[in-house]
């Protein structure tokens, strides 16, 4: 879960991580009265969006007065930044900026252990930084038993040559990140940029995290939770706890497991077609989660076909095809379905699916087979 | 000859007592596995359906001699659980257990490797492991898997994905080509048992003559494995990678199938194996015929 900057500077907050101080608003009038809050200028107006690149687009203004935090803040709420609407602004006090640097804690899947990275040159994208000059980016991988200790990560800041001003404060902030990275369960914190001001004092500018849904469970995540950005097909799919990621084809899917729904979108595409959406349905293959499953889909305009590609292991072929019979009776289907049904009493499943077969529903032997025809059905094969 | 697991191998079940655990542990007991015990503190003195519950691994292993643990317990205990089977001197531990946090499996990895180098971890989020014939550890569909027959040419087979693993072991049956183990070895970010360690016992298992995989979008784990293979091994590998046409930034289904920053594509780690000399599929389908063409060229 990717929370916005304003979610993300809370977050770091928890953690005692210096941020500016500032508050999020929808509204023009909502900004205005954060200024007036604050009561020192100049001010940030920055849009919420969950995209790169809101400087370049205009999203983010210096204001000097009142009169400037109206003209900016009604510009850049409902603004369009790389597809993302601008619903939220956050109003927070203009920091005085020595030095940028770049920090940020994630897990190295390859080495299994924690990475951090840590540069002189922040305020830049750092993929830009890892191709232009990796030297410039010091790493270092943590083992997840031993933690961050306060003399490997001094270490580690001489490494990245910060200014030496910057070092107390900045082996100060790494550590407590470290801490938030690991008992706030985030996939990613990021801190870009971090920023030395002139005064000697090391602070957080932006806040990028990325939270670990599997450890909501032990966390108050609500709020995070509540503003998710999803389009309509997956707000509904979520709400009905279906594995859903929309995509911008006509070929509805529905496989039982994530690899074979993955494998279905792929001999969707070799086939010429376009899927609709990524949906995994589980194991069991009940006709409750198919009804939910095929509800989700009918709603969604674009889909002109619906392709149910189901492997039975454990679930018997009987079991998935009454669960479909069942589920085509609750949900009045808009689109063609095109059924492959294979693995454990598969024969059974396919004579229960044969009497209510039809040109609004009919089943193929294999995956490339039911591939084609869904493709064809949907009218770009 | 099978790997991890053989028909000797006594399981003990972490959450025997939970409807999962149940379920899945009759059918493995009746799938010819020797399912010996199950855990629960609250419960110890009980039994499920014949099966001595223990309140703790200590006990279950002292009365049982079990040598391997299944985990079915919900995911909040997963961290824990892990850790009592490697301290009740379990050596084959199989997480069943779907949406543990990526920190807590990053830590009992590496506390397992540091504190407990012999214990091999499998999963979590894994379907489990069959050794067809011999032991069937977790909820694979046992009777599409056809056993090895000593003298043939049988298959090894390692997986990132539970339905694509059960096709896979479907069409070599169809196909009448037998299975020594499948792996499966989960979608997680942090597996406890990688391809590596799975290609490295099909290629020192006599019994093994080539080897399928299953990888899927996110990681690198699908480009160490080709390096490995380049370096290490001598047996044939056929090979699919699901989610070519997934888009990036979104998790698949699963928590480690996401492609970020450019990085776990498909399309690299499908180079990385033709590079290696993998005969890579384009779907399930042809990777399965791949498989069947190497055996008959065997």
């Amino acid at each position: 879960m990717d929370l916005f900057e304003y979610q993300g500077k809370q977050f770091f907050s928890n953690f005692d991580i210096p941020v500016s101080a500032g508050d999020v608003v929808t509204t023009v009038d909502g900004a205005i009265a954060v200024a007036e809050r604050i009561g020192r200028w100049p001010v940030v107006v920055k849009a919420q969006v969950q995209v790169g690149g809101r400087g370049k687009a205009g999203g983010i203004k210096l204001a000097n007065d009142l009169d400037e935090v109206r003209q900016y803040a009604s510009d850049i709420i409902g603004m369009d930044i790389k597809g993302h609407t601008v619903e939220r602004v956050w109003i927070e006090e203009a920091s005085d900026i020595a030095e940028e640097y770049y920090a940020s804690f994630t897990l190295d899947r390859s080495r299994k252990q924690h990475l951090g990275m840590l540069s002189a040159q922040g305020g830049v994208e750092i993929e830009a930084v890892a191709e232009t000059d990796p030297d410039a980016i010091a790493k270092i991988w943590i083992d997840p038993v031993e933690g961050l200790d306060e003399a490997t990560a001094r270490a580690w800041v001489q490494a990245a040559k910060l200014n030496p001003e910057a070092t107390d404060g900045a082996v100060d902030i790494l550590l407590k990140l470290y801490r938030a990275y690991v008992e706030g369960d985030a996939d990613l914190v990021e801190i870009n940029p971090l920023i030395l001001k002139p005064t000697g004092e090391v602070h957080a500018l932006d806040a990028k995290v990325t939270l670990d849904n599997n450890a909501a469970f032990r966390h108050e995540w609500a709020d995070y939770e509540a503003t998710q950005e999803r389009d309509e097909r997956e707000q509904a799919a979520h709400e009905k706890g279906l594995q859903y990621v929309g995509l911008d084809g006509s070929v509805g899917i529905i496989a039982n497991g994530a690899g074979l729904a993955m494998s279905t979108l792929d001999v969707v595409n070799q086939a010429g077609g376009k899927p609709a959406n990524f949906l995994d349905i589980g194991g069991g293959a009940n006709a409750d989660v198919m009804a939910g499953a095929l509800e989700v889909i009918n709603n969604d305009p674009a889909v002109r076909s619906i392709f149910i590609n189901i492997f039975g292991g454990i679930t018997r072929g009987e079991e998935v095809a009454n669960g479909i019979v069942e589920a085509l009776n609750r949900v009045q289907i808009n689109s063609p379905i095109v059924i492959r049904l294979d693995g454990t009493n598969a024969d059974e499943g396919r004579a229960i699916l044969q009497p209510h077969l039809s040109d609004a529903l009919q089943m193929q032997p294999t995956m490339l087979d039911a591939a084609r025809t869904a493709v064809a059905l949907a009218g770009n094969g | 000859m099978s790997i991890f697991v053989d028909e000797n191998t006594k399981v003990v079940y972490q959450g025997l007592t939970g409807s999962q655990g149940r379920y899945y542990g009759r059918l493995n007991a009746e799938y010819g596995t020797q399912v010996v015990a199950g855990t629960n503190p609250k419960k110890a003195g009980t039994d499920v359906d014949g099966v001595p519950i223990f309140a703790s691994i200590v006990d279950a292993v002292e009365a049982t001699g079990a040598n391997a643990s299944c985990i079915f317990i919900p995911a909040p205990g997963v961290r824990d659980a892990v850790i009592e089977a490697a301290e009740g001197g379990i050596e084959f531990i199989v997480c069943i257990t779907e949406g543990v946090p990526a920190q807590d499996e990053a830590w009992f990895f590496n506390k397992l490797q540091r504190d407990f180098p012999s214990v091999q971890l499998l999963g979590p989020n894994c379907p489990g492991i069959i050794s067809p014939g011999k032991c069937n550890i977790g909820i694979t569909a046992g009777h599409i898997a056809k056993a090895a027959v000593p003298g043939e040419k049988n298959v090894g087979i390692v997986s990132r994905s539970g339905t694509l693993t059960y096709q896979a072991l479907y069409e070599l049956q169809q196909q009448d080509i037998g299975v020594t183990t499948c792996v499966g070895i989960g979608g997680d970010p942090v597996p406890g048992t990688t391809f590596i360690d799975c290609l490295r016992a099909f290629e020192a298992d006599p019994e093994t003559h080539a080897v399928m995989m299953i990888g899927e979008i996110g990681g690198s784990a699908e480009e160490e494995a080709a390096e490995f293979i380049t370096n290490e091994m001598s047996k044939p590998v056929a090979a699919y990678i699901a989610g070519q046409t997934a888009p990036a930034g979104k998790k698949m289904g699963h928590a480690g199938a996401i492609v970020s920053g450019g990085k776990g594509t498909a399309a690299a780690k499908m180079e990385a194996l033709q590079a290696a000399g993998v005969r890579v599929g384009a779907n399930p389908t042809e990777a399965g015929e791949l498989m069947v063409e190497i055996i008959q060229g065997l």
